[in-house]
């Protein structure tokens, strides 16, 4: 089964090679990893999505929780969540197929962000699922590079996963 | 560089060092609003916390550190091992004997590297140790400089929190947090890393800074009323209990409480190996410990269990074997502080996170003896009476089981620390050593390191200098931290080594006898062209002992003396615990004995060994 976790964590050096380390060495796998800075510059956002069965799952979340640079973590794909990826992909696009990239962009909601003579860079951002077809639909052109950014997410509506509920930086005594 | 009030230190470190070590200034230090050096700042911390004794090995990158210790040394006392390995587990042996925190302090690179053992072990026996280590200096990081290892990288995995200090300002907030992290929940060593600088850097501390830990729950985890209620439901309808409590009982100091549980139900008590001493073997209800070399009577009890009430232990396979065929019958209360050993390797019916001190307080106060068990404490009795440890009584020679019986008999009346090394010797020293009270035995159980012995002796000595502390050893163990018998004569521990002096590396020769043929391979520790090398043997003893741990120990200024006549050993037991001093005695055992019960690794009940 799929879980999309969502980790906040101190926005400390050596934060990401804990995370990472604790999941090799106890044998997880993680199918993405995104980290980037939060609303709030001493907290760290990193969104795991993890495939395996629910005891699996329990154990990653636990692990995760018990890294004292780890604030909390949450399953949010229980959730009603919005899910993105953002890729760029160069493609091969020399004179007569241009035009047919460019509807598939279009169809897709992408961008073309660079035009070279016989190549064409797209940036394209949606659910897992999208981007998986516009790689099927493109790779008949050829596609030169790409790159992905691994997913986000966020649970919708006014509910907020963050620490300010657990009063942010909680200064323990 | 230079938050707050830090003043960065100058770049030629070796001037620096100098000015500290002048002793006009001590007399500034203990004055308010003043500056002052990171490595004071350190101690300082230290000090606030409690700590009476550090075991630290100087070195270029913590000499400032040592500067400081030498002029605390009126407050807190420095041990000098001979490895860092050795004052690692030396702070552990002080730990494990406390609960307080042990401290031991090391330079960078290699002395850091040899912290690392005794850092892994700590977090696998969950023992409060905070390992300070010197640094390179901060603007050479990363540059491969001399003496430079990423410890902090290296022990990640390793440790229960860790930290480098960059800046001279947080030393007060990190030490601060090192002792929280590191003794409360589920205790863990933590480690912190210091680069000379910030040692030599001068600030004016501020010692009542507040620690910034968001992930680190505050609250102890406790157990609900609803839950308690139901385990003492659960514990009116069993008919066949069991408790089967581990080291987290020792860490809570919750051994009174167990005892009352105990006491109030009539439950038998079984303990995993880091649990011996939380419940009295003595007790009738005790059925010693469970497991790959517990008692037979323990692992039938707990095979046919249905209820089994888990309380500060996590499923090791040490314990289960076959995971799937492991107390198939029972429900499954668990307790434990960390939420992470809750369903990790068995699944439990009522899991419960919390302190256990607290839940077996509440549980106490509501709980009822089960309504009928009659039948299974009868059981257990005829168990227990069919199948005790045993050992050959009317053998010709001294068995290591029975240097250990009688031991246990000469030292019952007294405060006796008994420590071990890891092998054979381990296993029968929990087997046949009767513990009464909780931190009397130190074993490092998890990580399983050869060599805990001597230095955790060692600390537990410092901890506790009227107590009798023994390390019975083996010879393969010994020798691994054989240099602290250097620390004891000249820091005047008097620890004792009871040597079970059989030439070869026991436990792993057993398993080659049981399970390759006996094909000797590397586990005879004398000469390789001896005929032992090669398992040709003649007899039970292995001809010409090497080396002579006698002379080796008298040469680093113990007493010792060697017994090897059965009639000889009380007499020489008896020298060794009346001496005042340290005291070493290697008996001579022999090599084809095997620890039993055993239930080979992996398998279930149904494969226990008996003969």
């Amino acid at each position: 089964m799929r879980h999309v976790l969502s980790a906040l964590v101190q926005n400390v050096p050596g934060v990401l090679s804990h995370v990472a380390g604790m999941l090799a060495s106890r044998g997880y796998n993680i199918d993405s990893l995104a980290v980037g800075e939060t609303e709030n510059p001493d907290l760290s956002r990193m969104t795991f999505v993890v495939f395996g069965d629910d005891a699996l799952f329990e154990q990653v979340r636990k692990q995760l929780q018990k890294i004292v640079t780890v604030v909390r973590v949450d399953d949010i794909s229980s959730q009603d969540f919005v899910e993105r990826d953002l890729m760029l992909v160069k493609v091969q696009a020399p004179e007569g197929v241009r035009s047919d990239i460019r509807e598939l962009v279009e169809i897709f909601r992408g961008r073309i962000v660079d035009v070279a003579p016989d190549q064409v860079m797209v940036e394209i951002s949606g659910q897992e699922s999208k981007l998986e077809a516009f790689i099927d639909m493109v790779r008949p052109f050829g596609i030169v590079e790409l790159v992905r950014t691994g997913r986000i997410a966020m649970v919708r509506g006014i509910s907020r996963v963050s620490g300010e509920d657990k009063g942010g930086i909680r200064k323990a005594e | 560089m230079g938050r707050g009030d830090a003043v960065p230190a100058r770049s030629e470190p070796e001037q620096a060092t100098e000015t500290v070590a002048s002793p006009t200034e001590q007399k500034q230090e203990t004055s308010e609003g003043q500056l002052k050096r990171g490595a004071d700042v350190v101690i300082e911390s230290l000090l606030a916390h409690g700590v009476e004794v550090v075991f630290a090995y100087p070195g270029g990158a913590s000499m400032v550190l040592h500067q400081s210790l030498i002029r605390y040394q009126d407050r807190l006392r420095t041990i000098l091992p001979r490895h860092e390995q050795g004052g690692s587990f030396a702070a552990q042996g002080y730990a494990r004997a406390t609960g307080k925190p042990g401290i031991c302090m090391a330079t960078s690179g290699p002395g850091a590297t040899n912290l690392v053992t005794a850092i892994a072990d700590a977090k696998l026996d969950s023992i409060p140790i905070i390992a300070i280590t010197g640094q390179v200096k901060t603007h050479v990081i990363g540059t491969d400089a001399f003496q430079e290892t990423p410890i902090v990288e290296v022990c990640r995995g390793i440790t229960k929190h860790h930290a480098l200090v960059t800046e001279v300002a947080d030393i007060p907030r990190v030490m601060k947090e090192a002792f929280y992290v590191a003794t409360t929940g589920r205790p863990g060593p933590v480690l912190i890393d210091i680069p000379k600088d910030v040692q030599e850097a001068l600030i004016v501390p501020d010692f009542e800074v507040a620690m910034q830990l968001p992930g680190y729950e505050v609250e102890e985890p406790r157990s609900h009323p609803e839950q308690v209620r139901q385990v003492a439901a659960a514990i009116k309808r069993a008919r066949r209990p069991i408790i089967y409590c581990g080291g987290g009982i020792i860490s809570a100091e919750a051994s009174d409480d167990l005892r009352q549980l105990a006491k109030q139900t009539g439950i038998p008590v079984t303990m995993t190996v880091m649990g011996l001493g939380a419940f009295p073997n003595a007790d009738p209800q005790s059925l010693d410990m469970l497991g790959m070399h517990g008692s037979v009577y323990a692992n039938y009890a707990i095979n046919e269990a249905d209820l089994i009430l888990a309380l500060g232990v996590r499923f090791d396979d040490r314990v289960t074997g076959k995971l799937s065929e492991f107390a198939k019958y029972a429900k499954i209360i668990h307790v434990d502080i960390d939420a992470s050993e809750l369903n990790k390797n068995k699944v439990a019916h009522i899991p419960i996170c919390s302190d256990v001190k607290y839940f077996l307080g509440e549980l106490n106060q509501i709980v009822e003896p089960p309504d009928d068990m009659s039948d299974w404490l009868e059981q257990c009795a005829t168990w227990k009476r069919e199948d005790p440890y045993k050992y050959d009584q009317n053998y010709d020679g001294i068995l290591q089981q029975h240097a250990i019986s009688e031991l246990s008999r000469l030292t019952q009346d007294r405060h006796t620390i008994i420590t071990v090394g890891v092998g054979q010797h381990q296993m029968w020293a929990s087997q046949f050593y009767q513990f009464q009270r909780p931190r009397t035995w130190q074993s490092s159980s998890g990580l399983g390191t050869m060599g805990f012995g001597l230095p955790a002796a060692m600390g537990a000595q410092v901890a506790h200098p009227d107590a009798l502390v023994v390390d019975i050893d083996g010879d393969g163990s010994f020798q691994m931290n054989i240099q602290e018998l250097a620390t004891c004569h000249c820091e005047k521990l008097p620890v004792k080594v009871m040597l079970l002096n059989n030439q070869h590396l026991g436990m792993v020769m057993q398993w080659e006898d049981r399970f390759m043929n006996g094909v000797r391979a590397h586990t005879y520790l004398g000469p390789i062209d001896r005929a032992e090398a090669v398992g040709n043997g003649d007899g039970p003893y292995a001809a010409d002992r090497y080396p002579d741990y006698v002379n080796i120990a008298k040469g680093y200024g113990w007493a010792a003396s060697s017994v090897s006549r059965k009639d000889d050993l009380v007499d020489a037991l008896t020298e060794m615990i009346d001496t005042r001093g340290p005291y070493l005695l290697d008996v001579e055992v022999p090599y084809q004995e095997h620890v039993l019960p055993m239930i080979p690794g992996g398998a279930s009940i149904n494969e226990l060994i008996k003969e």
